[in-house]
């Protein structure tokens, strides 16, 4: 993955009240918890510094109010940020006035909202050409480009269709076609699926997976499901009460949640598919290659379990040169799959 | 609240009641203190007459001085009034001569040929571009006006008052021949107004296009009984009003409403404007009318307009507002400027609302044309007043039964439209003709109607002949209802004198009794509890200075009383009504249906069966208020008690509660913040039409409106109307808030 970065978040604060800047200023930009209960303000975002690497999958997740919605409103500028800096593509987004925020909006974000946010008098066509008509590409240019879009997501052969005659699961293929129409840079998906049944929501997850293996985008994607972030995420941030708690790959945040919150979180995550072997085996030292039947130091441990389990021996693991590095036991493997501890 | 309270006690209401800091308390002791100032000062019994302030004086003069002397530098408030009259006038010559008066040919090139030109610049556009579009429809018109300019020339010199010195004629007669073809095919040098044929079954098509069989059949039979009484004409002339009055209230409501949602200062000079402005009754806006705009068909459009136009506003605002946040959000991240957001996104979104407040404008816009008549608005109403004031009881039945189903038509087939155009389903691909079928079928019944109608008179309007129902029949249910009333009066009478007598007399002399500083020290009281100060002041200084200190005192003390004797009976009846709504779906139904036809009613018609069996007098009045006001009353109950959640009236009878404990106990007590904006809404109701019983008699602010009209007076009715709203106000701002906290409280929504 390359480290280049898409967008840099540098102590960002959105606070909703009378006068917030001035409230942040009394305070000296960090006010405590107790003066926002004192003065009446309310702080969705506080302090929050974070970056989207381009081509990653970044997951947001938190419970409601945690201010995760909020952040990525003020990444778009849908909601202006009270303090901070905030870096898109190298430059200062917030010093962006509106029309460079509206040409920004045009081209580079495109974003997928919970409840679709479809305009309800519009068919699918032009539901889906219309960031391109608000642009001003010409009829035939837009709609041949939308067209484009729609088989892309499956819905090919209801150009015509209005979108209260469409299910849940196909307004939210709507909402990505719109928000990919315009090809954008960063693509930020605003719990796109929690409005959906569950089977609806596995499917969707699978066609996003599908979506990104072609497209490969970059990706800020707000959740409140810890199966769903596991599922999709390259990192996950965690916030809680407008601060991000812990952000970071899966698998270090199902075996070292930065505090009692995280791991109430990941208690219930399936761990067998985010932990991969090499975070649970027993390290050798030895460089030696091995004849024996062996696992893969970077397999999830669900894929090798039942191979472990049945072994009567500890199984040696390798590196992609096939070196031993380390060895699996038996104990090692339950204790890694079932037990709420920390490994 | 504190764990710590072992003690558990249940108190009685009554004990609660007269606590301490209760504001029974407080209210009895003020009221105390205002009756001792009554005893010991004559200046707290009644206003004395050299302490009013001459503000009603000064108003008047303020207008008179508009209208005569003032100037804004450049052109004087007089021209600037004219001005407004002959540019309101335009729109209205079309809508007449289309609907009732037809023209003369060559009064028509001007609209013809701006039509031909439009359909050549459409044509073109269609083909070419805009810009070849344009250059072609100004040729065509430049053509035709240096052609025709002599005759321009003329028309300017004459409404110029400048004698013509010659004979004008076209230059070469390109620009009459349009003229010369229709009269060299009809024969005539007049064009009529839309044969009733036309108009007729045009309602009916477009009932169908809208509402489907069943609606096309309802609106052709109200628009029939039109032209079969004999009033077609007439009904044309209040619908040439409405034509005109509709687009331009909702044309302004809408820029009002959206500058109210993008500037906050707007929003907080606005808002209250409109809340004055629904809170004052519809007798109060023709007075200053008249006084800078004359009496006629203009001033009455004037009116009209003014009146009918904050429902749009707020319908606008609550349609902007209304639209879901995902919406707009999705509508600003796909790129939209502010103005395309508007426009592509929020409006097309609230389309539903925006139609419903186009519904209200044009039944506003209704009800106010027909009480227009007042200051000499030709129409339905015009006759209505007429018979009315000389009692031909048959003629009034007959001309608000016109009234009544004009009504019904605007309203259902603006809701049948709204609903329509708001019902997004996809269609398979059809024909040119499929689509435009209504339209064809209505571009050849125009055409043929207007072939029969240079045939036949009787099809460009039915003559005396073939009437279902004529004036002699009018003459007859006359004397029939004259019979009914006479028989009936024997029963009524002692009715009507033994409630006069022993309760509505003695109500009112104890209204009258009570001292102004009581009713202000109260009310102050009461709205410092439920508002704290600001609201207090608030409504203190309504009631202080623009009802006592302008000598309105007494007036109002009479309003009141016509108000809460209705309001009383109004209640009687709707919450009850509102219950058994609540219990039965099927009376729901017919009792709702009742209601909406009820409301969609001009509040002028209600005179109707009042006068007929009460004749003039104090329960005239109340008779005529209660119709129009209870609607709220039931309406609010019902859907009070309907939004009690399931599962609180499901663990009401789980716990044992009988039908009634559950209706007292649990229902009640929920529903009863939405009983009390209900009975707040019919507060605001009876206050209009207290303005409007003015024509049967009162003492009330009502008939200060009435009669500062024929005197044009502007100060006296202006005050009185500003009183009226002061009522409603204080009303709205004790009563609505309070319910709408409570509502918060109980967590309906």
């Amino acid at each position: 993955m390359s480290q280049e970065m898409m967008i840099e978040c540098r102590n960002v604060w959105k606070v909703f009240g009378e006068d917030p800047k001035a409230f942040l200023d009394r305070h000296g930009g960090n006010p405590s918890r107790e003066a926002f209960i004192d003065e009446g303000y309310i702080g969705a975002v506080r302090d929050v510094s974070f970056d989207v690497h381009a081509g990653e999958i970044l997951i947001i997740m938190g419970l409601s109010g945690s201010g995760k919605s909020t952040i990525i409103r003020c990444i778009t500028r849908l909601n202006d940020p009270t303090a901070g800096t905030i870096i898109f593509e190298g430059s200062d987004l917030l010093a962006a006035n509106e029309a460079e925020m509206i040409e920004l909006r045009r081209h580079k974000m495109g974003m997928v909202f919970q409840n679709f946010g479809l305009l309800p008098h519009r068919d699918v066509l032009s539901n889906v050409a219309f960031p391109l008509e608000v642009q001003g590409v010409d009829t035939a240019a837009r709609m041949a480009r939308a067209k484009e879009m729609i088989d892309l997501v499956g819905l090919g052969g209801r150009e015509n269709y209005y979108p209260r005659e469409l299910s849940g699961g196909q307004q939210q293929r709507v909402g990505i076609a719109r928000s990919l129409a315009v090809e954008p840079d960063v693509w930020f998906l605003d719990e796109p699926f929690s409005a959906l049944d569950p089977l609806i929501r596995a499917e969707m997850q699978d066609e996003f997976i599908r979506l990104q293996r072609l497209l490969k985008k970059t990706i800020v994607f707000i959740t409140h499901d810890f199966e769903e972030a596991t599922k999709l995420a390259d990192r996950i941030g965690i916030m809680k009460d407008g601060r991000m708690v812990q952000l970071c790959a899966p698998e270090e945040m199902v075996l070292h949640p930065a505090d009692d919150y995280v791991a109430e979180f990941a208690r219930n995550a399936p761990r067998d598919r985010i932990v991969s072997v090499g975070a649970v085996m027993d390290k050798t030292d030895g460089r030696s290659k091995t004849s024996k039947a062996s696992i893969h130091v970077k397999d999830k441990i669900g894929k090798v379990a039942e191979q472990v389990l049945n072994s009567s021996t500890p199984v040696p693991v390798i590196d992609d040169e096939g070196v031993v590095v380390g060895k699996l036991s038996r104990e090692r493997i339950t204790t890694a799959l079932f037990s709420e501890t920390e490994i | 609240m504190t764990i710590a309270a072992p003690e558990i006690r249940q108190e009685s209401w009554l004990a609660r009641l007269f606590q301490r800091d209760s504001v029974v308390v407080h209210a009895i002791i003020v009221g105390l203190i205002g009756i001792a100032l009554a005893v010991v000062f004559d200046w707290a019994r009644a206003w004395p007459a050299e302490w009013v302030i001459p503000v009603k004086a000064q108003i008047s003069a303020f207008f008179v001085w508009l209208d005569k002397q003032a100037t804004f530098g450049l052109f004087t408030v007089k021209q600037l009034t004219r001005t407004i009259s002959w540019l309101i006038k335009q729109p209205l010559i079309w809508s007449e001569f289309l609907l009732w008066k037809g023209a003369k040919t060559h009064q028509l090139l001007p609209v013809i040929w701006q039509a031909i030109a439009a359909v050549a610049a459409v044509i073109v556009y269609r083909s070419r571009d805009l810009k070849t579009a344009l250059i072609v429809a100004a040729a065509i018109l430049a053509v035709v006006a240096i052609d025709g300019l002599p005759l321009i020339l003329q028309s300017l010199t004459k409404s110029l008052r400048i004698d013509a010195w010659m004979e004008p004629q076209a230059l070469i007669g390109v620009s009459q021949w349009p003229a010369d073809i229709l009269q060299s095919m009809t024969g005539s040098n007049r064009v009529r107004a839309f044969p009733w044929i036309a108009v007729v079954l045009g309602f009916g098509i477009f009932g169908h296009w809208a509402g489907g069989w069943r609606l096309a059949i309802i609106v052709t039979l109200c628009m029939s009984y039109l032209a079969f009484t004999g009033l077609w004409r007439e009904s044309m002339k209040t619908f040439s009003l409405v034509v005109v009055a509709v687009p331009f209230s909702a044309i302004l409501g809408l820029v009002l409403g959206v500058w109210v949602t993008r500037s906050e200062r707007a929003a907080k000079i606005i808002t209250p404007l409109f809340d004055l402005m629904q809170a004052t009754p519809h007798l109060a806006y023709l007075v200053p009318v008249v006084v800078m705009f004359g009496a006629g068909q203009v001033p009455a459009l004037i009116a009209t307009m003014i009146f009918a136009m904050p429902p749009m506003a707020r319908c606008t605002i609550l349609a902007i507002q209304t639209v879901p946040s995902d919406i707009t959000e999705s509508g600003r991240m796909s790129g939209c400027t502010p103005r395309q957001l508007l426009w592509k996104v929020q409006l097309p979104s609230g389309q539903k609302t925006l139609l419903l407040g186009l519904n209200q404008v044009i039944m506003q816009t209704l009800a106010m044309v027909v009480i227009c008549s007042l200051v000499g608005a030709q129409g339905l109403g015009h006759k209505l007043l007429f018979s009315l004031q000389q009692l031909k009881l048959g003629f009034a039945t007959m001309q608000g039964a016109a009234i009544v189903l004009m009504a019904v038509v605007l309203d259902q087939i603006t809701q049948a439209y709204a609903r329509r155009s708001s019902d997004y389903v996809h269609h398979d691909e059809q024909s040119f003709w499929e689509r435009h079928a209504h339209l064809i079928v209505f571009a050849g019944v125009l055409v043929a109607s207007i072939i029969a109608a240079y045939i036949t008179s009787h099809a460009s309007t039915l003559g005396r002949d073939y009437l279902l129902f004529d004036n002699r029949d009018a003459l007859e249910l006359d004397k029939s209802i004259k019979a009914v009333t006479f028989a009936m009066i024997d029963f009524i009478k002692p009715i009507r004198d033994f409630l006069t007598v022993y309760t509505l007399i003695p109500m009112r002399d104890f209204y009258h009794l009570i001292p102004w500083t009581v009713v202000i020290g109260v009310i102050g009281v009461v709205s410092h509890r439920m508002g704290g100060w600001k609201l207090a002041a608030l409504n203190v200084s309504l009631l202080f200075f623009v009802i006592l200190a302008v000598g309105n005192w007494s007036y109002s003390v009479t309003t009141f009383y016509f108000v809460t004797s209705a309001l009383v009976i109004c209640v009687l009846i709707g919450v009850p009504l509102g219950i058994w709504c609540a219990r039965s779906e099927r009376v729901a139904r017919v009792v709702m249906l009742i209601c909406d036809t009820l409301q969609t009613f001009p509040s002028f018609i209600y005179l109707v069966p009042a006068i007929m069996l009460f004749r003039v007098g104090e329960l005239a009045i109340i008779f005529a208020i209660i119709p129009y006001a209870t609607v709220p009353a039931i309406r609010f109950t019902y859907l009070g008690l309907k939004k009690v959640p399931a599962v609180t009236i499901e663990a009401a009878t789980m716990s044992g509660a009988t039908p009634w404990q559950r209706l007292w106990k649990v229902e009640l007590p929920v529903a009863i913040p939405e009983i009390m904006l209900g009975i707040n809404q019919t507060i605001m109701m009876a206050l209009a039409m207290t303005a409007i019983t003015a024509l049967i008699g009162g003492q009330d602010l009502g008939q200060e409106i009435y009669r500062a009209l024929p005197t044009s007076d502007a100060g006296r009715g202006v005050m009185a109307g500003l009183g009226i709203a002061s009522l409603g106000i204080v009303g709205d701002r004790l009563i609505g808030s309070w319910a709408n906290k409570r509502k918060a409280e109980l967590g309906v929504v």
